[in-house]
């Protein structure tokens, strides 16, 4: 029966977006198998046509759960949210719920599909330079927002939704060489979450398709 | 006076179509508001202006001052309006519904539309066009698969929702930059249904307190 199957994420090692949901799976301690994509070998993965039934548009991460497949990862965090609501991502005031979606959604559209690899790839010898001004730009907002909303972490003192978005993008900036001296409380909620086991155990150093030399 | 009772004021630009999404909400919702036009063109684009830094440090609009906060963000706009004024609705009960109406709406406000706002096609020069379609097309080619499962009379069901919200600016968009939506035939037709709401005409970019003359419906 398809309801009692583990969920099943197609993911990459490397992906900042297959991160977040791997990171709320983990809180939620939700058990799950993954499936992973690799984005760069044959030509890219995601462009079979056995993964165009998974997710038309070609990325990680999808879920299998329920008896649905679900791509996008805000909407997968949700969907998290509403059927096993603890412990929670969201806070329960609507405002700072907000707050919450704004800095997620910051992220998610104002800053990593502008630096994902299929944007990268028609950026040519700019490549670098693109992806660092990007994430520069971004975080520069969103260092000015946190320093309203931030308690020990994004939104208050409780991880959310913020969060799970904010440490694979900062994992992406130090991927890109970005200098993150501009962004001290960028820095900070950083490291405070990168001190959670849920934080590591789904890094992109400890997967199963993490390759060797990269591995933790 | 009470910040909460003054009337929410939406920082805007009539041409946004991230913009549009939350005019829409707020008429349907049937919200009073005041528009605080953005023009994303003029004067260096008023959007880099020292004021507007405090409003969205994002230099982006829609912001909308609401309730005395300020939010950015198009779908967390939405979202924190669904939360404090829920009807009508704009998202389904049912979770899976919910997730689905969430998915579209990423695949357009992640997967599409910050590939081909201003100030991504302002770094491609010449290829401008050519990439604005690439963009828009690879996004509604996948779009299209994902409403054959989904759509009834708009994207999920029958009942308007935030994917519908996103939808329509979308399909603006695309016109705008000349992509043929011959491939798309379910984005026609749901987009051709929306625009036959009065929510969808008043806050059409034709319409707006900044719509300049020539564009003017």
């Amino acid at each position: 029966m398809e309801a009692s199957k583990k969920p099943v994420l197609y993911s990459y090692f490397r992906s900042s977006c297959s991160w977040r949901v791997r990171i709320a799976l983990a809180l939620k301690e939700i058990a799950y198998d993954q499936a992973p994509v690799n984005l760069v070998k044959d030509g890219g993965q995601q462009r079979s046509s056995e993964f165009q039934s998974v997710n038309p548009m070609q990325q990680v991460p999808a879920l299998k759960i329920d008896g649905i497949t679900l791509s996008q990862s805000l909407a997968i965090m949700e969907y998290l949210e509403e059927t096993r609501p603890n412990p929670r991502i969201l806070p329960q005031d609507p405002k700072k719920r907000a707050e919450v979606r704004m800095i997620s959604d910051l992220i998610a559209s104002g800053i990593q599909p502008l630096q994902n690899l299929a944007v990268l790839q028609q950026m040519g010898e700019k490549k670098l330079e693109w992806a660092q001004h990007c994430i520069s730009r971004g975080f520069k907002a969103l260092e000015q927002i946190l320093q309203e909303t931030a308690g020990r972490y994004c939104v208050g003192d409780e991880v959310s939704m913020a969060d799970l978005c904010l440490a694979p993008q900062v994992y992406n900036a130090e991927r890109y060489k970005v200098d993150l001296a501009p962004y001290p409380t960028i820095i900070r909620i950083n490291k405070a979450l990168l001190e959670l086991k849920e934080f590591q155990t789904s890094h992109p150093s400890q997967q199963p398709d993490t390759p060797p030399e990269l591995r933790a």
